[in-house]
């Protein structure tokens, strides 16, 4: 992350930033930065400078808050699931190893962020079933129904944060924060799909070759009309219905994340 | 895929999609960034999105919602391009999984083209032109990386230029783009590099866990060798009148 670009993005969007930040000199804060220290501090920085721009983590508005602490809810679910699935010996085959320990890497650093940014107001960490209250018994003794979760909580990932995008437009530096985790999320659906045989993208609104217990996880990605437009009208001549959809992953509220997330908890 | 870019201009489905196109953007959004659009397409570029560019043309893209919405659309026709390009001469010894892979990214990059055209309807900046000669089509690695350098590029791109959008439905469009094309982003660099990390490397994920975002002005270097015309973002930043 580039924190020189942050506030110099931070200033076009709110030309008042350097106002706020009145009890922090511009030049003081950068001058103890260097490339490598930010790469090591950017969550303590990130913190400082939003709390320096919009007040203490205490005055962020109640909105961001809300936002982050709804991501922070599902990336303390996605970290605690593949931590211990990579500590079950036997669990995870050899060749997929690699990937699922860097998911796990970044869905730890996920929580830091978002814990640092939201300072005390950031909820604590919840218990979680990882069987869903029953519906997969066997999650970390069996890899493919593993990886099915693994698939339901990442694509649900994707679409959650796609969903609350706009409820951050009041806060554009921790919006792009916001989208560049989305990425990340839709980075690793892809690459669990493909380890369990799915194509990268998701098509339809199908489950996806997931249980019926995740039915909720895709509800809605068979929409075809973006911005307005039927996409099948337009395009239908040339394409699938199917190739359409995939072009296009769909939000999910909050609602229907907390819907689909609730029987982990 | 020639037929794609014949689409009738006009039909009632495509203006009724339009309208509802633009209606979602804030009235004086979109009125000034309309307006500036059209203005500035008549004086500086060719003024439909029907018309191709000719090389060396100057395309100049407008500011506003509608100039970032055009800026992403440069970007889509580059991905498409490439990718029919890719399908219509496939390298060899290709598996049919790979061919299977690429023939969606270029069905995928296709529809992003054709919706951002057909949505930005006289806003949109002319079709371009592309210069693919530094890629062998005919070489697995040549494809693979040239793909892996566009679909990164094309994630850093949306992942930057989120901020910038003033209407929230746009920025919900470019959210469901972004992620279509970091899905694709992880499975090029999995043909890559299989089995290993490369589908969210450190080269595009930051300690942070965060996919890399890029400005405008990062990206247009970086895509400009690939384009005839000159792309001139001077307006791009600036908010639409």
């Amino acid at each position: 992350m580039n924190l020189q670009n942050i506030f110099n993005e931070l200033e076009k969007v709110d030309g008042e930033v350097f106002d706020r930040l009145a009890h922090v000199s511009r030049r003081g804060l950068f001058s103890s930065l260097t490339k490598k220290t930010v790469a090591v501090a950017a969550p303590a920085v990130m913190a400082s400078a939003m709390t320096s721009a919009y007040g203490q983590s205490s005055q962020l508005p109640q909105n961001v808050v809300d936002v982050l602490n709804f991501a922070l809810l599902l990336e303390y679910l996605e970290y605690e699931f593949y931590d211990i699935a990579n500590n079950s010996p036997g669990l995870v085959p050899n060749q997929f190893k690699p990937a699922f320990e860097f998911i796990r890497r970044h869905e730890e650093v996920h929580v830091k962020l978002l814990k640092s940014v939201l300072g005390s107001r950031a909820i604590a960490k919840p218990g979680f079933d990882y069987s869903a209250k029953g519906a997969f018994p066997d999650t970390f003794r069996n890899f493919q129904t593993f990886a099915a979760v693994s698939q339901a909580f990442e694509d649900t990932g994707v679409r959650a944060y796609k969903g609350q995008a706009a409820n951050l437009m009041n806060a554009k530096p921790i919006l792009e924060v916001a989208l560049q985790i989305h990425a990340v999320e839709a980075a690793h659906a892809a690459r669990v799909r493909n380890i369990r045989g799915q194509k990268g993208w998701v098509v339809g609104g199908g489950p996806q070759g997931l249980p019926a217990a995740a039915a909720g996880v895709y509800m809605g990605e068979d929409n075809v009309i973006q911005g307005g437009a039927n996409l099948v009208a337009l395009l239908g001549s040339q394409f699938s219905t199917d190739a359409i959809t995939e072009a296009f992953d769909e939000p999910l509220t909050r609602e229907q994340v907390v819907a689909i997330v609730t029987p982990f908890l | 895929m020639k037929n794609v870019n014949k689409l009738p201009e006009t039909t009632p489905i495509l203006a009724d999609s339009r309208r509802s196109f633009l209606r979602v953007a804030s009235v004086a959004a979109v009125t000034g960034g309309l307006l500036t659009a059209c203005s500035t397409a008549d004086m500086q570029v060719q003024p439909s999105g029907a018309r191709a560019a000719a090389p060396g043309d100057v395309v100049t893209l407008p500011g506003g919602d509608i100039g970032i919405l055009n800026y992403a659309y440069v970007l889509e026709q580059l991905e498409a391009r490439f990718y029919e390009m890719v399908v219509a001469n496939f390298y060899e010894g290709i598996t049919q999984m790979e061919r299977q892979l690429l023939t969606d990214l270029r069905n995928h990059e296709v529809i992003h083209r054709e919706f951002f055209k057909a949505a930005l309807g006289g806003a949109a900046v002319p079709q371009l032109t592309f210069d693919f000669s530094g890629i062998n089509f005919r070489q697995r690695t040549d494809v693979l990386t040239a793909a892996k350098v566009f679909e990164d590029t094309g994630v850093g791109a949306y992942n930057g230029a989120g901020k910038y959008l003033q209407s929230a439905d746009f920025l919900t469009l470019a959210g469901k783009i972004v992620s279509v094309e970091a899905r694709h982003s992880s499975i090029i660099r999995e043909m890559q590099y299989m089995n290993q990390t490369a589908f969210a490397g450190e080269d595009i994920v930051d300690p942070n866990g965060l996919h890399l975002a890029f400005e405008p002005s990062a990206v247009l270097p970086k895509v400009q060798p690939f384009i005839r015309e000159t792309i001139d973002a001077r307006n791009l930043l600036t908010r639409a009148a």
